[in-house]
């Protein structure tokens, strides 16, 4: 379970909710664009030990079945995974 | 029992805010939320986390999440506490999230009622020594020394001339049924305590270290390492409060560089050595008293 995207749509007055959104965990938009450099996983290092899982402000990272992926749609590219891992798996790249 | 990263929910429960790129607050509240799970209802006054989670008509929150008025995060609580009991709901944390000006300024009197009354909620507050929603002002919270909008340095005045209220021993004088300290740079411990408090009947505090890089003047990446930093020169302590003891949980034999850990900072940066002397000399002052007065746990 987490907060997902859903279709930004336009709504009446009589179709405003009553309270603090629509329902929880409601997304319009990615934060993808806030970023200029991405992290990216390098397999052969990664032990998972879920560092970056653990520290990452944005909870993007996540680990099933020993393989860890980025959800870039709201990764904002902060770094801090990469720094975190002591085994240099997971490098910065440059957004084109 | 510590918890550890595979021991944490897979559920997202804070996702998608708009917080700054490597913000220290929002992954406090990330976490702290997949301890307590989706039975956490949570209650955020005006500040960084409630203005990044819920932007209409986005809510970032997947479990119950409300804001309240600045001052009013604890009397919220109190009212969110009593009325999930009067529907007969059980099994909840009514958990609080506020800043270090919602805690430590605008919000203390609720807060000093609310444990007052012995009610049984989680108050977290996220301490990022500044107001950073609004643009880097001086709040009860900030260090000595620190440089914010209300504290510029200049030639005469080195940034902010008061040293940081100390909000746990303040809490812990009302005889709280937990206080602790903790930082997001140690947050296998920082998560313990959230657990632990959540097990306890009566209000609980804990007073997370939450790094700014847009207040603090440093790099995106660097908001982890910082944390760490900041326990390890001796300018936080990693602390609990129960049956009236306090314990130190970390004891570092030796301090880090208090000047490295400040020069890093762009809100420490015009420092003098005199300065920094003085903050020297207060850490040491405090430390004596603590290693004094407090037990040890073990580290």
């Amino acid at each position: 379970m987490k907060p997902y995207l859903r279709e930004k749509k336009t709504f009446g007055f009589n179709e405003t909710p009553e309270n603090t959104a629509f329902e929880a965990g409601y997304l319009v938009m990615v934060n993808s664009g806030w970023r200029s450099i991405r992290p990216v996983i390098n397999s052969e290092n990664c032990v998972g030990c879920m560092q970056c899982y653990l520290y990452c402000p944005d909870g993007v990272i996540s680990i099933e079945n020993k393989t860890v992926q980025i959800d870039y749609d709201f990764c904002k590219g902060c770094g801090i995974c990469s720094k975190i891992c002591r085994l240099n798996a997971i490098e910065m790249e440059a957004e084109r | 029992m510590s918890i550890t990263a595979r021991d944490l929910c897979r559920d997202e429960f804070f996702y998608g805010h708009k917080a700054c790129a490597g913000c220290g607050g929002s992954l406090a509240v990330r976490n702290a939320l997949k301890v307590l799970g989706r039975n956490a209802f949570a209650v955020l006054p005006a500040g960084c986390m409630s203005a990044v989670g819920f932007n209409f008509p986005q809510l970032c929150f997947a479990n119950n999440a409300i804001i309240s008025t600045f001052a009013g995060t604890a009397s919220m609580l109190t009212g969110v506490e009593a009325g999930l009991r009067a529907k007969g709901i059980t099994d909840f944390t009514a958990v609080g999230f506020a800043g270090d000006g919602g805690t430590a300024d605008i919000g203390i009197q609720a807060f000093s009622g609310a444990i007052d009354r012995g009610d049984n909620i989680l108050y977290i507050c996220y301490d990022n020594e500044a107001y950073m929603n609004t643009g880097i002002q001086k709040s009860g919270l900030t260090p000595f020394g620190a440089k914010t909008t209300t504290t510029p340095s200049g030639k005469n005045i080195h940034g902010n001339i008061r040293p940081k209220k100390n909000m746990f021993e303040i809490a812990a004088a009302h005889d709280i049924a937990y206080a602790a300290t903790a930082t997001i740079g140690y947050m296998e411990d920082f998560l313990t305590k959230v657990q632990k408090a959540s097990e306890i009947n009566g209000t609980k505090y804990i007073h997370v270290i939450a790094p700014c890089p847009t207040g603090w003047g440093v790099p995106v990446s660097d908001t982890v390492e910082i944390a760490r930093e900041i326990v390890n020169c001796g300018l936080w302590y990693l602390a609990e409060y129960e049956n009236g003891e306090f314990t130190l949980n970390r004891n570092p034999k030796q301090f880090t560089d208090v000047s490295e850990y400040l020069k890093k900072q762009g809100r420490f940066r015009h420092l003098t050595d005199d300065d920094i002397n003085l903050i020297i000399n207060s850490r040491d002052e405090k430390w004596n008293k603590i290693r004094k007065d407090w037990k040890f746990g073990k580290d």
